[in-house]
């Protein structure tokens, strides 16, 4: 992949998703993002909320880049093509909660996360939870240069190793201490009422909240 | 729009009130305590008093216009609101017919604030699916303002039946009704609100307000974009009012308290502490405290967003009425004419001609 180690592509322009395309911009990201339409509508939009980055396509985000975020409604993902992210590293940044979501008995009885049925809609691609812990406002105002004394922790779960520790990286660059959670089940620690949901932890005490007892 | 004064509104979520005894007030009583605290509004010199819609416990604010018409009978001068409509889950015809009534009714004082809503209770109530969500607002929000613009109109969509070359009484001037668009943060809500040319309602209840700059610029080059004069840009935030910034603390905290945590359980958020209260007071989007302490809070934000609207949500779990009522009062006579003064000495471009 020459070249293209700094690209990355989001599908979803809305509040997460221009916050990440921010974020990814100012740590020299090559950044191509998309909503459900054509790129002329989140042109402005891009434009004002994060330069820099590019408005485009949902086919041409996905050509853009071997890494892409998933930030579109969660009742909305099924909605996409199933191998439309064939061999890419997919980030699951959504969040599933009813009183936004509706009921989806699925997501609401997912005993091993939402992002183990996110993996199970996209089969072909290498799913990693994370950027979904904060929010959009929260993300923006939390990122930090590396070393910075109250740097926040980022945790990402994935039983993709290679794409785990890509997403790591990735991570670190964005302004957080990144925090390997496990495997992508451990992905239920991220979400709405797990212990890292919404608050800002250094990346010492997200390590410990991550830890999950191996009961076998 | 072009020459409206800057607009100082209440707002309420149809909390639940109590007495000074500690009793929960019925929810009859707290319908009837809305349509008092209307009254003093108008007394005390505030320009706009608005209703939310919601449906869930300890909110009776399920039919604001019908308290809005009351209020118009019993008052002269305030304009009736909402803040905000959950537009998607009404008809827009029907939500016309009761809001050219009540501008009728009231000599012209109908406003709305018009939203997606953050909560979605109204729904499954309504029979209406999650799963449309931004088509039901998009198609209602296109028909309503025509609705209020452009009569007879014909139109077609998926949400509702198809009108032809229809007219609806009682008349309005077209576009007499001022209707605002409630947004939360999603960029292509402020870009929508721009595109119909409503004036933009940010809802502001967390971080210090100067985080929603950058959406005030979107919305104002989207303006440009699609041809629109510069219209205004209002601010929600929750806030209390007390003679000292101790005593207003100490009177919103408890309440604010068992809201949140409730919140935070539904919604898997850390609970609310104390630290956290003082730093929203502080540095973020909770306007609490002395007359003083509140007006320098929001010429601010007038500032930093250069707002043409302020308007403070006064109501909040069962915080009891004789609170209500001395917040109310300060904001009237102390607040605004403090906010009013400071403004003065110190000018801010387009606030009052946005
Ligand atoms: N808001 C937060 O603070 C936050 C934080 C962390 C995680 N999250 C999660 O992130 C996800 C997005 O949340 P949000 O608040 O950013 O939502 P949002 O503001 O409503 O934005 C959603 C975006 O997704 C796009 N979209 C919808 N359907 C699509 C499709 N089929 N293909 C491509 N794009 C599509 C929308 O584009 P159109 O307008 O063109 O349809 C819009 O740009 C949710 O799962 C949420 O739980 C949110």
């Amino acid at each position: 992949m020459p070249n293209t180690e700094l690209n990355l592509g989001i599908v979803g322009a809305g509040k997460i998703g221009v916050t990440i395309a921010r974020a990814a911009v100012a740590a020299g990201y090559d950044v191509a993002i998309s909503g459900s339409g054509p790129a002329e509508r989140i042109a402005l939009t891009i434009d004002v909320l994060a330069p820099g980055a590019r408005a485009a396509t949902l086919a041409e985000v996905v050509q853009h880049s071997d890494i892409i975020v998933l930030a579109v409604p969660t009742h909305r993902f099924r909605s996409l093509p199933r191998d439309l992210f064939a061999g890419k590293v997919l980030i699951d940044a959504m969040n599933y909660w009813e009183p936004i979501d509706g009921t989806d008995d699925e997501l609401a009885s997912a005993p091993d996360g939402t992002s183990v049925v996110v993996q199970r809609c996209f089969p072909s691609a290498r799913v990693v939870k994370s950027l979904n812990q904060l929010g959009y406002h929260e993300f923006e105002e939390g990122r930090r240069p590396r070393g910075t004394a109250d740097r926040l922790g980022m945790a990402a779960a994935s039983d993709d190793r290679e794409a785990l520790s890509r997403v790591l990286e990735l991570i670190d660059r964005l302004g957080f201490d990144p925090v390997d959670a496990g495997a992508l089940e451990a992905g239920v620690a991220l979400g709405p009422d797990g212990p890292a949901f919404g608050v800002g932890y250094g990346a010492e005490e997200l390590s410990k909240l991550m830890w999950v007892p191996d009961v076998a | 729009m072009t020459d409206r004064e800057f607009e100082f509104g209440l707002n309420t979520f149809g909390e639940v009130s109590s007495d000074s005894s500690g009793r929960v007030l019925s929810e009859a009583e707290t319908v009837r305590l809305m349509i008092d605290e209307a009254v003093l509004a108008e007394s005390v010199g505030i320009d706009s008093f608005n209703i939310g819609e919601h449906y869930r416990d300890g909110h009776v604010d399920t039919a604001g216009h019908m308290i809005l018409a009351t209020i118009a009978g019993r008052t002269e001068r305030i304009r009736l609101g909402t803040s905000v409509t959950v537009l998607s889950t009404r008809d827009p015809v029907r939500l016309y017919t009761e809001f050219a009534t009540l501008d009728a009714a009231s000599n012209g004082r109908a406003q709305l604030i018009v939203g997606r809503a953050s909560s979605t209770d109204s729904f499954p109530l309504y029979g209406f699916d999650l799963a449309d969500y931004e088509t039901l607002f998009e198609e209602k929000l296109d028909l309503f303002t025509r609705l209020l613009r452009d009569q007879p109109v014909t139109w077609s969509g998926t949400v509702r039946t198809p009108l032809v070359d229809q007219r609806v009484s009682p008349a309005i001037a077209p576009g007499s009704i001022p209707t605002w668009v409630g947004v939360g943060g999603s960029p292509q809500s402020v870009v929508r609100a721009a595109r119909y040319g409503h004036p933009l309602m940010l809802a502001i209840i967390g971080g210090h307000p100067s985080r929603f700059a950058p959406y005030v610029d979107l919305y104002h080059r989207a303006l440009e974009q699609f041809g629109h004069p510069r219209l205004p840009v209002g601010q929600h935030s929750l806030g209390f009012i007390a003679r000292t910034d101790e005593e207003a603390r100490a009177a919103y905290w408890p309440e604010f308290e068992r809201v949140m945590t409730q919140a935070s359980l539904e919604r898997g958020f850390p609970t609310p502490s104390p630290e956290r209260f003082e730093s929203e007071i502080a540095h973020g989007a909770l306007f609490i405290g002395s007359p003083e302490t509140v007006a320098a809070k929001i010429v601010e934000s007038i500032r930093d967003l250069s707002l043409g609207r302020f308007d403070l949500k006064y109501d909040i779990g069962h915080l009891s009425r004789d609170h209500r009522a001395s917040s109310i009062e300060l904001f009237g006579r102390e607040v605004i004419p403090r906010v009013r003064e400071l403004l003065a000495e110190e000018p801010v471009a387009a606030v009052s001609h946005a």
